[in-house]
């Protein structure tokens, strides 16, 4: 079957990563055709793309794997934001319940060879006793117990599930970072978006940051060349919260910890970013997941570090800087000038003899 | 002449604290003391000011024994370093301009901070400058045989005292400002510390990690200096009367971490931490309260108020020990619970030793 090229049916289409990926895949020749699935039609313009309107959570869907006759499948059909969906608990039976069904009927689709599932690196939690670098393998001491971080530790659960009942598939998980770009829209880039960026006072995470051209970029590689098995998908390096607000030329406005609930629940109220408490948690001590094994075992080099793809995210959505680097620039060309001129006065009183005589007069 | 040989096997006297008959202070110290005085060395302090220490046999105390300068010549080596060199105006101009390019920088997050949130820059020109003053002036931090610290991946394992870890920062300082590739020390931070607002952050970015071994061993492995306090918290806050004795050294998890890296363990005693808060009691239900290891009661603390938060101005000196190999154990060494017990305990007996020695050259706690 390989010969004839895959066939590949992604979930949550209408989401920009997943379009993306989706025109990826029709350029591929490699590719035979391309489904995708999602309750609302994607508004990228797609060219060989079949849309299937249809809910994730009804039995439906195993109707679709079959008559599509993919053997390819991609779940992005993870929704991260209560917002968007309306409602956390909306929110939660779409991700958890649909992608139960949709592996449920994964299971039984004799033709399936490959799974992809899009995960995160929120699986991790945020956590001060987690290590530096996170890997793959190791159990961190608190696994998130709310919002779209426990959905996804709950959709790999599933997924872990199915490869060990089908071990015939190959299954790959791709746990990506905030993943930050040009289209995406995540609480993270809304808040950097603000116009006053609030932090938690005396804490500063550290991020690492994923351009969503990456997380394109690794999602395709896992379909047409399947490497099974679990990866943190993260541009290189670090940057600190503090670091980021600064790159961005934002101000910030350290908040005691305290208020951080109050302010989470004002901003979700305003609309502006939809803070969730696993994410109030991600501003006290962040997270970095290791990437050693993306590049060696996945084979992906990402081309966008972390401080490159906060950058160009920066670039792209036009984020209005309140300092701006000429000024700053600017200002520190005056002062040495300033200090320039009041060297003279300065120095005879701090030089000694005829050192600091000669300087006058020249 | 009634002076003790330090290689004589005999009993080590632990309480430095006694009192000693007090003689005006000779004002040359190399001029022949006085009969029944025990010779001081001959060597000058970094202050400028002779070294008061007792010598040994060589002529100077144990902490200038390896000072590779001339003794002798003591007036005019003292007269040079009080003399502060005149600043040149052009000097003055590019500290000037080195600041401005600095402030530029961090206003403009224009530096680089390393996947562990290690910021070189700004541990070396605001952390660690906050922490010099300490160093040379206040605690004057002496170091014996850091040049022993080997120049790739090396664990440094110390003993830990003072009610507040002020020793992993001096160790820090030490390394890099005396040794000679001015090496940053990575050290492995309790959870406690990197959970606790504004401190956290801070030790992250002057290059701490918490004790995980998967960040050590991937640290020693791109070839940095690991610092390890196996103590933790039994010795940092350990009863003033146990001062220099080591506690329990963990479970050994720093040696199976050594093997598995296969580099070596550089044992390091830490002389004059013990006395900068004197820990005499522990208020067991405040620490519990406020979920703290333990609630230090001091000489100072709280006593005087926030004055005792003023560490004592004790007399430092961190010994730096040969390094102690790993690469001729077998590879699986590191899952042989015996070998880690053993390797554990040699190091451990180690800075015990280091400690007792050092001890002996410290003339009183202050000084």
């Amino acid at each position: 079957m390989a010969d004839r090229g895959r066939r590949v049916l992604i979930t949550g289409i209408a989401n920009p990563v997943s379009c993306a990926l989706a025109a990826r895949l029709e350029a591929d020749e490699g590719v035979e055709y391309v489904a995708g699935v999602d309750l609302v039609e994607p508004d990228a313009p797609l060219e060989r793309t079949e849309f299937i309107r249809a809910d994730l959570r009804s039995p439906l869907v195993a109707k679709v794997i079959e008559s599509t006759r993919v053997d390819t499948l991609v779940h992005l059909g993870i929704t991260t934001t209560p917002g968007q969906v309306g409602g956390r608990s909306r929110m939660k039976e779409l991700n958890v319940i649909g992608s139960m069904q949709l592996l449920a009927a994964a299971q039984k689709a004799p033709r399936l060879r490959n799974v992809v599932v899009r995960s995160t690196t929120a699986v991790y939690g945020s956590h001060y006793r987690n290590p530096s670098l996170i890997t793959e393998d190791v159990a961190t001491d608190a696994p998130p117990r709310s919002g779209y971080a426990k959905d996804a530790t709950e959709v790999e659960t599933y997924a872990r599930g199915l490869s060990r009942r089908r071990p015939d598939l190959t299954m790959t998980i791709l746990r990506l970072a905030n993943t930050v770009g040009p289209t995406v829209e995540t609480p993270l880039t809304k808040y950097f978006a603000l116009p006053v960026v609030p932090t938690v006072l005396g804490y500063d995470p550290r991020l690492q940051l994923l351009h969503e051209d990456d997380a394109v970029g690794a999602l395709e590689r896992a379909t047409v060349d399947p490497h099974p098995g679990i990866y943190n998908v993260a541009g290189p390096g670090v940057i600190y919260l503090s670091q980021a607000i600064r790159i961005a030329g934002k101000v910030a406005v350290p908040l005691a910890r305290p208020l951080m609930p109050w302010l989470a629940g004002m901003l979700r109220q305003s609309g502006r970013v939809d803070f969730a408490a696993d994410q109030l948690q991600f501003l006290l001590y962040g997270r970095v997941g290791d990437i050693t094994r993306l590049r060696e075992r996945f084979g992906y080099e990402p081309r966008y570090s972390t401080r490159e793809a906060l950058e160009a995210f920066i670039e792209s959505q036009g984020i209005e800087r309140a300092i701006d680097p000429e000024a700053v620039t600017a200002a520190e060309r005056e002062l040495l000038g300033v200090l320039r001129r009041l060297r003279p006065t300065g120095d005879t009183a701090a030089a000694e003899g005829t050192a600091g005589a000669e300087e006058v007069r020249t | 002449m009634s002076e003790r040989s330090a290689a004589g096997g005999e009993v080590i006297p632990l309480d430095l604290t006694r009192r000693r008959p007090r003689k005006p202070a000779p004002v040359t110290p190399s001029a022949s003391p006085a009969a029944g005085e025990r010779a001081r060395c001959q060597q000058v302090t970094a202050s400028g000011r002779p070294c008061r220490n007792y010598a040994t046999a060589s002529g100077r105390c144990i902490v200038h024994a390896d000072d590779p300068t001339e003794t002798g010549d003591q007036e005019r080596r003292i007269e040079e370093a009080a003399r502060p060199e005149p600043l040149a105006a052009a000097e003055w101009e590019a500290i000037a301009a080195e600041v401005l390019a600095f402030a530029r920088r961090r206003l403009l997050g224009d530096y680089k901070v390393d996947p562990y949130g290690f910021d070189r820059e700004l541990t070396e020109q605001v952390l660690m400058p906050l922490a010099r003053p300490l160093y040379q002036r206040y605690w004057r931090v002496r170091t014996t045989g850091i040049e022993s610290v080997p120049s790739g991946g090396a664990l440094l394992v110390a003993n830990h005292s003072g009610t507040l870890p002020f020793d992993a920062i001096m160790t820090k300082l030490a390394l890099l400002d005396e040794h000679p590739e001015h090496r940053h020390l990575r050290e492995l931070a309790a959870d406690l510390a990197l959970r606790t607002p504004i401190i956290g952050p801070l030790s992250r970015k002057s290059g701490d990690v918490l004790a995980h071994d998967d960040d050590a061993l991937r640290l020693l492995a791109d070839g940095e200096l690991v610092g390890v306090w196996p103590e933790g918290f039994k010795g940092v806050g350990k009863h003033y009367r146990d001062r220099y004795k080591l506690q329990r050294f963990g479970r050994g998890g720093f040696v199976e971490v050594a093997l598995r890296a296969r580099v070596p363990i550089i044992p390091v005693g830490i002389v004059g931490a013990e006395e900068i808060y004197p820990l005499v009691a522990n208020v067991r239900w405040l620490a519990r309260l406020l979920n703290l290891p333990y609630f230090p009661v001091t000489w100072q603390f709280p006593w005087l108020g926030p004055l005792g938060l003023l560490p004592l101005p004790s007399k430092w000196i961190i010994a730096f020990g040969e390094p102690i190999a790993t690469d001729d154990y077998p590879a699986d060494a590191a899952d042989d619970p015996m070998a880690v017990l053993e390797l554990g305990d040699r190091v451990r007996d180690t800075i015990q030793q280091m400690l007792y020695r050092t001890l002996m050259g410290r003339r009183s706690i202050f000084f």
